[in-house]
């Protein structure tokens, strides 16, 4: 038997992704990143902005996210996202748009710790992004 | 009856009027396409979001701390009402529809002592609600710029109705949208989003699920009964998006054909004078030739 499993990432407007010989997903979850194998328990988690990696066979495919949710049941991954883009096909002056917007969110007073956590590594990781 | 030349004029102008109503049919059928295309592309996330919200609600223990927005402020005095229309006119009985379907459940509301507030979306809503409900109406939102429905649009309703129900200026939420059967029915909707219904299913799938939470069960349901909001609000404006374009559609199929009706009908009322004047005139030659 094969060690492989589905994965279907949709966002509001579409279906955007759909696989079905996944090998492994690594997922940003909050509490941690989360590696999701064949046979994972069944799981909801709550993703913060982050790189999803996905294995398939010798291929490895990225993208990042905003924000999203994580389902796993029955050997079938679902990822619910607002905002998702191709590592491949994200063009520097959006990271650094992104940047710049989360940075203006963190300075004012109004956010609340779990926010600032947030935004905080938001900015973390599309620095990391555009330097590559 | 009217002169050769004023039924002239009116033949071609009821042409003329034909020409546009077909026009805009045509390019109602195009973007009726696009919109149920996307409608139907939107629905697993909308379907997908439901799920885990009721696998959430099905696994939450203390009923009492659960989070507001699912269980309700325990109040029902205040009602918000969200009535989702279309910017442009010329679609039938889209609007009046759902204003009717609107406004039968506002005079239940009030007729039961309840404080009514609105929220229009779409400015044909507004103009048709301004007449009766004028001080009832708390906001009023239309997206005219925007071609196409999109989920930032939705965001933007779903922040300010959540913002509201925090502020604790209403306790039971619902909107009002058409769903988008086929080209032909459209079916007015109530939905109550906030406190969240729970529907059927619950019994269904109950039971065999047995999740693992990351963080707990309370927090995430914090976070995402938001969006479930902003999703549902997408999930209206997609299907009244494709309910106006076919509902447009038809409509101006209708005045396409009645416009031909009046041409054919004008074409021979104008065949007919014009023979009566020459038989008129045959007439007067015959018996002025007579009389000589």
């Amino acid at each position: 038997m094969s060690e492989t499993f589905n994965i279907e990432i949709v966002n509001p407007e579409k279906s955007f992704l759909k696989k079905e010989n996944v090998s492994e997903v690594v997922v940003p979850a909050f509490e941690g990143e989360l590696g999701i194998l064949k046979d994972h328990i069944s799981i909801i988690s709550f993703l913060k902005p982050g790189i999803i990696k996905i294995f398939s066979g010798a291929e490895e495919e990225r993208f990042y996210i905003d924000d999203g949710i994580v389902e796993f049941k029955d050997n079938s991954l679902s990822i619910l996202t607002s905002s998702i883009f191709d590592i491949k096909n994200l063009d520097k002056n959006h990271i650094s748009n992104s940047i710049s917007e989360a940075e203006k969110e963190l300075s004012s007073n109004e956010i609340d710790d779990q926010k600032r956590f947030l935004l905080n590594h938001k900015v973390e990781v599309l620095k990391s992004l555009s330097l590559n | 009856m009217a002169s050769l030349d004023e039924l002239k004029k009116r033949i071609s102008s009821v042409k003329s009027t034909q020409k546009i109503t077909k026009a805009m049919k045509m390019v109602a059928a195009a973007k009726l396409r696009r919109a149920q295309e996307s409608a139907e592309k939107g629905r697993p996330y909308s379907d997908k979001m439901n799920n885990i919200i009721l696998n959430l609600s099905n696994n939450i223990t203390d009923i009492e701390n659960s989070p507001k927005l699912l269980a309700g402020t325990g109040e029902s005095k205040v009602y918000l009402c969200v009535v989702m229309t279309s910017d442009r006119g010329l679609c039938g009985g889209f609007n009046t529809n759902i204003i009717k379907k609107a406004k039968s459940y506002f005079q239940k509301i009030t007729s039961e002592g309840k404080t009514l507030k609105i929220i229009t979306v779409g400015s044909k809503g507004y103009d048709q609600l301004k007449r009766v409900y004028k001080n009832n109406i708390i906001e009023k939102i239309s997206f005219k710029e925007s071609k196409n429905a999109n989920y930032f649009d939705a965001d933007k309703v779903g922040k300010i109705i959540i913002n509201k129900f925090e502020k604790k200026e209403f306790d039971v939420c619902t909107i009002f949208y058409n769903q988008f059967k086929n080209v032909i029915t459209q079916i007015p909707q109530e939905q109550q989003i906030i406190p969240l219904k729970s529907s059927k299913k619950v019994e269904e799938n109950s039971a065999q699920d047995n999740y693992e939470f990351e963080p707990e069960e309370d927090e995430i349901l914090n976070n995402l009964l938001p969006k479930n909001i902003s999703t549902q609000i997408f999930k209206a404006m997609l299907e009244n998006s494709a309910s106006e374009q076919g509902s447009r559609m038809s409509a101006m199929d209708n005045a396409t054909r009645n416009a031909g009706e009046m041409v054919d009908r004008l074409t021979i009322e104008y065949n007919r004078s014009r023979q009566a004047a020459i038989t008129k005139e045959l007439i007067e030659i015959i018996s002025g030739a007579e009389s000589l």
